[in-house]
């Protein structure tokens, strides 16, 4: 029992890590973007190359996909996803599945369709048992992680000039653009960051999450969900959903496994016939 | 107000009227059933999906409705086509083809409830989460739908007792044909019916058009209800014409796929799907030769650089196009020019 609720937390802190990037952007631009995942996927893949092919240490593989995946994404969005912000819905919908698509062919192409794995070091195998409670000990790191990003997240944008620059620019971004704060800037490097979080989240989650090549497919509905869920207007919304949708998940799949992904939409169709607006959202209506 | 209302019917109806392009179009059609015949399947392929572009067109063109979803309805009408031909329970494709349509249509009107809150993006998530949830359950379910292998084993009878399904196509060709052009002919009845023009305004500004009186929350359940019924008969057809029924017609691939269908032909236009299903076709038949396996690619490729372009630019050679129609149109029957005034002059009123 408790251990699933320790895997459970450990799946959702993950899919927080992934999916918060794509919560601030959307808040930010009102920019769908449906390839987030396949950032997520690129920190996974390079993860694996560099553990797996040259013997990098899996620690040091963590901040190197982060940087990786960060680059990447500033420079699509410098290059490509700035000629799309101001475009209708259905546009940033068809070119982001676009990106999807190619980047599944081309990890196909490159890497072949099968599941790829991380070799990760013998001191995170096995697991610690606390009082009767079995806690895996990589599952314990994914939670010591994500819990420490979240807090350097919450206090980034908090605490930080930058920061406040963000939720400025989140809350009316004329007003912003009027107070000499540049969004277009203040987007870019959120944008980066955000991919790299997601880079990072790909690249620890690879073991839990698997990783092929239709990672990006597979997973943009729960992206979906936590984003929808959580709303877009703080980063606390996006991690009570992920931690939702997370314990959720892995109850429903080991109490039900018949129902198996059922039960995390049945808590969307829930939360949205309760709240339409999303669990957390702001009642001020923006 | 009576010379208004009768003002009003006689612009809708001289916009309804069928022009001679669009007879030519059709007459043309129904002539590739003698022209290439040893392309009936592929060309059963192209109606089938034109029809499936068909059904997002009146729910993205005319209400703006944004779906990565629309192949939840296709999926469950082919695998309902597909059971009910397998064991018998109706023997008369076209019954079967209707019945598929009704079962599609209840989901569509049972999702679009969902579908209706929120925004954009909530419509993603709903749209999308529905078909994977359908692909999961038919997964799930493997024993009645054969699961990863696909449904088995499915016989369809002659159509009326009469005309056998061949295997060269030339039937179901047909059959698709005829099915495709009823379909359209409702399509475009109701699209230039006072009710397609209230979904127009409720694209436009839904909360004017509520100030108006138009319901706007039932006019959006109807058209998507109606929507899902067309969807969900392509899907039958493609279940009665192949006679065979796989996950795969649940995934999101094809979902997407279809948006470009209708971004190639374009949004909000009817022979906008007819015309992108013919486009896409091509483009995948010679994609596929070039480079079999990642085909996938390509058409990300297609869908990324139609954006940047811009879709306006790609849809105003569209536009131009129509409105050179427009002006052929006219030429040919001069009384419809004093028909198209009307709008400016109930508009000053």
């Amino acid at each position: 029992m408790l251990t699933i609720l320790f895997d459970g937390i450990a799946y959702g802190m993950l899919l927080f890590v992934l999916a918060c990037g794509l919560s601030v952007t959307l808040g930010l631009m009102n920019f769908i973007n449906l390839a987030h995942g396949a950032f997520a996927m690129a920190g996974g893949y390079c993860t694996v190359i560099l553990v797996n092919r040259f013997g990098v240490p899996f620690a040091l593989g963590l901040p190197i996909a982060f940087l990786v995946t960060a680059l990447i994404g500033g420079l699509f969005e410098r290059t490509l996803y700035v000629h799309v912000y101001a475009r209708p819905h259905l546009d940033q919908v068809l070119f982001t599945i676009g990106l999807v698509f190619m980047a599944v062919a081309a990890t196909d192409y490159t890497m072949g369709s099968s599941q790829q794995f991380v070799q990760i070091p013998q001191a995170l195998q096995g697991q610690y048992n606390v009082f009767g409670i079995g806690m895996g000990k990589y599952r314990l790191l994914i939670i010591v992680v994500c819990g420490l990003l979240t807090v350097l997240l919450q206090l980034l944008i908090t605490k930080t000039r930058f920061g406040s620059r963000l939720r400025a620019a989140v809350d009316d971004q004329r007003v912003a653009r009027g107070l000499g704060i540049n969004v277009g800037a203040v987007f870019g490097i959120t944008f980066a960051f955000g991919s790299g979080l997601a880079g990072l989240g790909g690249a620890l989650g690879a073991e839990i999450l698997g990783l092929d090549p239709t990672f990006p497919l597979k997973y943009m509905i729960y992206f979906l969900i936590v984003v929808t869920v959580g709303g877009t207007s703080s980063i606390t919304g996006p991690f009570l959903a992920s931690l939702l949708l997370g314990i959720g998940d892995v109850a429903g799949k080991y109490y039900v496994p018949n129902l198996g992904a059922f039960v995390i939409y049945t808590i969307m169709i829930v939360v949205l016939l309760w709240r339409p607006q999303g669990l957390f959202a702001r009642s001020t209506a923006r | 107000m009576r010379p208004l209302a009768d003002e009003v019917s006689a612009y809708l109806k001289g916009r309804a009227r069928w022009s001679p392009l669009e007879i030519a179009f059709w007459i043309f059609a129904f002539a590739t059933i003698w022209l290439f015949p040893a392309k009936h399947l592929i060309l059963t392929e192209t109606a089938i999906l034109a029809l499936f572009a068909l059904s997002l067109d009146l729910i993205l063109g005319y209400a703006g409705i944004l779906s990565l979803g629309q192949a939840a309805f296709f999926g469950l009408a082919g695998y309902f086509a597909g059971l009910v031909a397998k064991y018998g329970f109706v023997e008369e494709p076209v019954v079967a083809l209707v019945l598929a349509g009704v079962a599609a249509a209840a989901l569509g009107f049972i999702t679009s409830f969902l579908v209706l809150r929120g925004s954009d993006l909530t419509r993603l998530m709903v749209t999308l989460g529905v078909s994977l949830m359908l692909g999961e359950l038919a997964n799930r379910y493997s024993n009645i739908t054969g699961g990863a292998d696909g449904l088995q084993g499915v016989t369809i009878e002659p159509i009326f007792g009469r005309f056998r399904f061949d295997m060269y196509g030339h039937t179901g060709y047909i059959y698709s044909l005829i099915v495709l052009f009823v379909c359209f002919v409702i399509a475009r009845r109701i699209v230039y019916s006072p009710f397609g023009l209230s979904l127009r305004g409720v694209k436009g500004n839904s909360l004017r058009a509520s100030a108006v009186g138009v319901p706007v929350k039932w006019r959006l359940v109807a058209i998507y209800t109606v929507s899902a019924f067309f969807a969900g008969i392509a899907g039958a057809l493609l279940t009665q014409t192949t006679a065979f029924c796989s996950l795969d017609v649940l995934s999101l691939d094809r979902s997407a796929d279809l948006l470009l269908v209708l971004i190639l032909g374009g949004t909000g236009y009817l022979y906008g799907g007819l015309i992108g299903a013919v486009i896409y076709k091509f483009l995948q038949d010679w994609i596929a030769t070039l480079t079999p396996q990642y085909w996938q690619f390509w058409i990300g490729l297609v869908l990324v650089v139609i954006v940047l372009i811009g879709r306006d630019r790609i849809g105003g050679g569209n536009v131009a196009l129509r409105t050179y129609i427009a002006r052929l149109g006219a030429r040919l029957m001069p009384r419809r020019t004093d028909r198209r005034e009307a709008p400016c002059r109930f508009s000053k009123q």
